[in-house]
């Protein structure tokens, strides 16, 4: 037990960085946008209107958003169910970016719902309609919130010397671990379900029965992704070693997901038989670009080579990850039209602010965090 | 330790092929979910019935005279306030910051009902898709499987079991407008410029039936082109009028169909003067609605979607949901087995 207080240490250094200092700025600009979303309406900071009624904040802050929080849900699952302990040391930052992911997700839904203040009506079975798709994910995500504090918690623990509590939540940690899978396998999948009842008014390139597949996978994918990314990024912001073995293995597991979903991907269309919507369809250009980030992605990681260069993952890593960013925003926005009447939607500026204000938070306290509690492995000389 | 690295080996292969089968069958699941047809599919729900005493409204676009009393009377019956196009802006402001004249362009937070125009090159025959125009009422269709009630996670949107009238109660509204994304017709509209704002659509009047009176609309459509009653009675008259011949006269009630809400009224004789489309909206559109239109212009000119299945979408998404969530007995069996490998998996890595 003591041995593994030393697996991971704070980073220590400055919190007061030019990085933290811009995103400060950035989170206090989108706070002066939603003081006036809270006093005039949406429509004073957004365009979301009754032909797009959902706009960046859920297809961008929440839809992608959650997904950047899926590193904790792969991680969890390649190291605890699969038992693969290899992928150890990226646990405590990928179980850190899932819950300011998934947190700020949560807070994120309170910026778009017109009637914040009955929020909690979610929670109280009176109200529940089982049949809500939403209402599934809402549940979900909350729940997985509190199951990411949780398997965040002997971080906290181990920083203020809490050993008492922290060898008693470690005996039942598995508990949440096994939530910590289960939870985003159903909610992700689900985000997906939630666009199939829009019936005909999501292109065909993207309306589905397959829909709930096809979030899990790119749920799985944007996870695997974003834990490269992330460390590669740690590696060079930090100045620390790259952890390219581990990435590499994973980027194979990345290569098998990407190329499950683009040849399902293409089944699903041709079995519908909307296959020639490809060419010349409305909208096809964002299925081609899609598909182009995605089969490019996992091209790069074809030769094996590949997989033990940095670069190469990074690049291939961030191609999947817009790969995944854009066929969720397709779904949520772009392959969408509206029922009746010509509407028509772009983000505001101050839309975007807020959007980027979440994200900048998300940085900022992830920022604070590896800095100021042991979540980092610890370097050990032979590694480098 | 050998021992203990066998046993893990093991372990691992037989996860590996455990992953490996799951996959498989993953796979064949998802070829027979896209590939059967739609009857034959698992994740997909049977439609919702219409309640037997349904009530709804049948829509007449060919009696209709455009005369907006429908929107002002459902104003007035709802106490809703006026609402200004941005085209009206300049000359309707009137004395201070209130409007001196009502003029809804779309259904709106601020409208639940409205009459659009259609107009085609001169605009010169009524009811004629060719250098004609034709009128069209918008309003919720009160669907017999509706998305809005499906989709609502606070059971804010219910449909009434024995009227079927689609309900909004704001006070379990939480705003997240899914009612509004997913509604195939696009009814149900939010306030975005108010703080505070609600979702609203038409609920029929059901005050207005609580006390026997007509829903505004059909109390004061002076031609009949909006006609209250049970759906079934309805879809029957729509029925006649669609098998109607143009020269032929004919009898079109007012009000009430059996003439019993609001009290009976007289209807009038009309020569039929257009030929009606024999499609009846709403009758098959999305597992039916409880308010119909016939008209003699084509309803995707009117701007109505008609590209729609018979069966509600409802059917699909809860499809899928009910056949993964069945009795949650799906969730609990993967959470057994995840548990029970965390379990395993995490003692050895604490043992390490």
């Amino acid at each position: 037990m003591s041995s593994q207080a030393h697996e991971h240490q704070p980073l220590g250094g400055r919190v007061l960085t030019l990085p933290f200092l811009i995103c400060a700025a950035l989170v206090a600009i989108a706070g002066v946008i939603l003081f006036q979303r809270y006093t005039q309406g949406l429509a004073a900071a957004s365009n979301l209107n009754d032909g797009y009624p959902w706009g960046i904040w859920v297809a961008i802050d929440v839809v992608i958003g959650s997904a950047f929080g899926c590193a904790g849900y792969v991680i969890a699952l390649l190291c605890y169910i699969l038992n693969r302990g290899e992928y150890h040391p990226l646990v405590r930052p990928a179980v850190l970016a899932s819950l300011f992911g998934y947190g700020l997700a949560g807070l994120a839904v309170l910026v778009d719902l017109g009637r914040y203040w009955n929020f909690y009506h979610m929670m109280l079975p009176w109200y529940a309609q089982p049949n809500s798709v939403m209402l599934e994910v809402g549940l979900c995500v909350a729940t997985y919130t509190l199951v990411l504090v949780v398997e965040f918690a002997p971080a906290f623990l181990e920083r203020f010397g809490i050993e008492g509590l922290r060898a008693k939540l470690n005996k039942v940690l598995w508990v949440f671990i096994a939530l910590g899978v289960l939870l985003p396998t159903m909610h992700q999948s689900s985000l997906g379900t939630m666009m199939v009842i829009v019936g005909h008014k999501l292109s065909p390139l993207w309306q589905s029965q397959m829909l709930p597949v096809f979030f899990l996978l790119t749920a799985i994918l944007m996870g695997f992704a974003i834990v490269v990314w992330e460390s590669v990024m740690a590696s060079l912001n930090f100045r620390r070693p790259m952890e390219t073995p581990v990435l590499s293995k994973l980027s194979g597991l990345m290569l098998v997901v990407a190329s499950l979903f683009v040849v399902l991907r293409f089944v699903d269309l041709i079995v519908r038989g909307q296959i020639g919507q490809i060419f010349g369809g409305p909208q096809s250009g964002w299925f081609v670009a899609e598909m182009a980030l995605m089969i490019s992605g996992l091209a790069l990681l074809i030769p094996k080579a590949n997989r033990n260069r940095s670069r190469a993952l990074f690049l291939s890593a961030s191609l999947l990850l817009a790969a995944g960013i854009l066929y969720r925003l397709n779904v949520y926005l772009i392959g969408f039209t509206p029922a009746v009447g010509p509407w028509h939607y772009f983000p505001s500026v101050k839309e975007i602010m807020v959007t980027v204000g979440v994200f900048a938070l998300e940085i900022a306290l992830y920022l604070l965090f590896v800095k100021k509690l042991p979540v980092m492995h610890a370097v050990h000389p032979e590694h480098g | 330790m050998m021992s203990k690295n066998k046993t893990s080996v093991s372990r691992r292969g037989f996860l590996r092929n455990a992953v490996k089968g799951s996959a498989a069958a993953a796979a064949a699941a998802c070829t027979t979910v896209v590939a059967a047809p739609p009857e034959a599919n698992a994740l997909v729900r049977p439609p919702k019935p219409l309640p037997p005493d349904a009530v709804g409204l049948l829509y007449d676009s060919t009696l209709c005279i455009g005369c907006k009393a429908c929107v002002t009377a459902c104003k007035e019956v709802n106490h809703m306030p006026p609402d200004v196009g941005p085209a009206q802006q300049g000359w309707n402001a009137g004395g201070g910051d209130k409007p001196i004249y009502d003029s809804p362009v779309e259904l709106s937070a601020k409208t639940l009902n409205v009459i659009k125009a259609y107009s085609h090159g001169t605009g010169a025959t009524k009811d004629s898709a060719e250098n004609g125009f034709a009128f069209i009422k918008r309003q919720c269709l009160h669907c017999a499987d509706p998305s809005c009630v499906s989709v609502c996670p606070v059971s804010a949107m219910t449909k009434d079991a024995k009227t079927g009238i689609v309900n909004h109660d704001p006070s379990a509204c939480i705003g997240c407008r899914y009612c509004v994304l997913s509604c195939p017709f696009g009814v149900p509209k939010y306030d975005y410029n108010d703080a505070f704002g609600e979702i609203k659509k038409c609920q029929l009047c059901k005050q207005q039936l609580a006390k026997n009176e007509l829903p505004g609309c059909a109390d004061v459509c002076p031609t009949g082109a909006t006609l209250f009653g049970r759906t079934e009675d309805l879809k029957a008259e729509a029925r006649r009028r669609t098998a109607l011949k143009v020269g032929e006269y004919a009898h079109f009630p007012r009000g009430d169909i059996a003439g019993k809400v609001g009290g009976p009224r007289s209807g009038h004789e009309k020569l039929v003067e257009a030929a009606y489309q024999t499609h009846i909206y709403g009758e098959k559109e999305l597992g039916g609605t409880q308010c119909l239109a016939v008209s003699a212009v084509p309803f995707d000119k009117l701007n109505l979607p008609t590209n729609v299945p018979e069966n509600g979408y409802p059917t699909l998404s809860e499809g899928i949901q009910h056949t993964l969530y069945a009795g949650m007995i799906a969730p609990a069996t993967v959470f057994a087995g995840l548990a029970y490998l965390a379990h395993r998996n995490t003692k050895n890595h604490t043992d390490e």
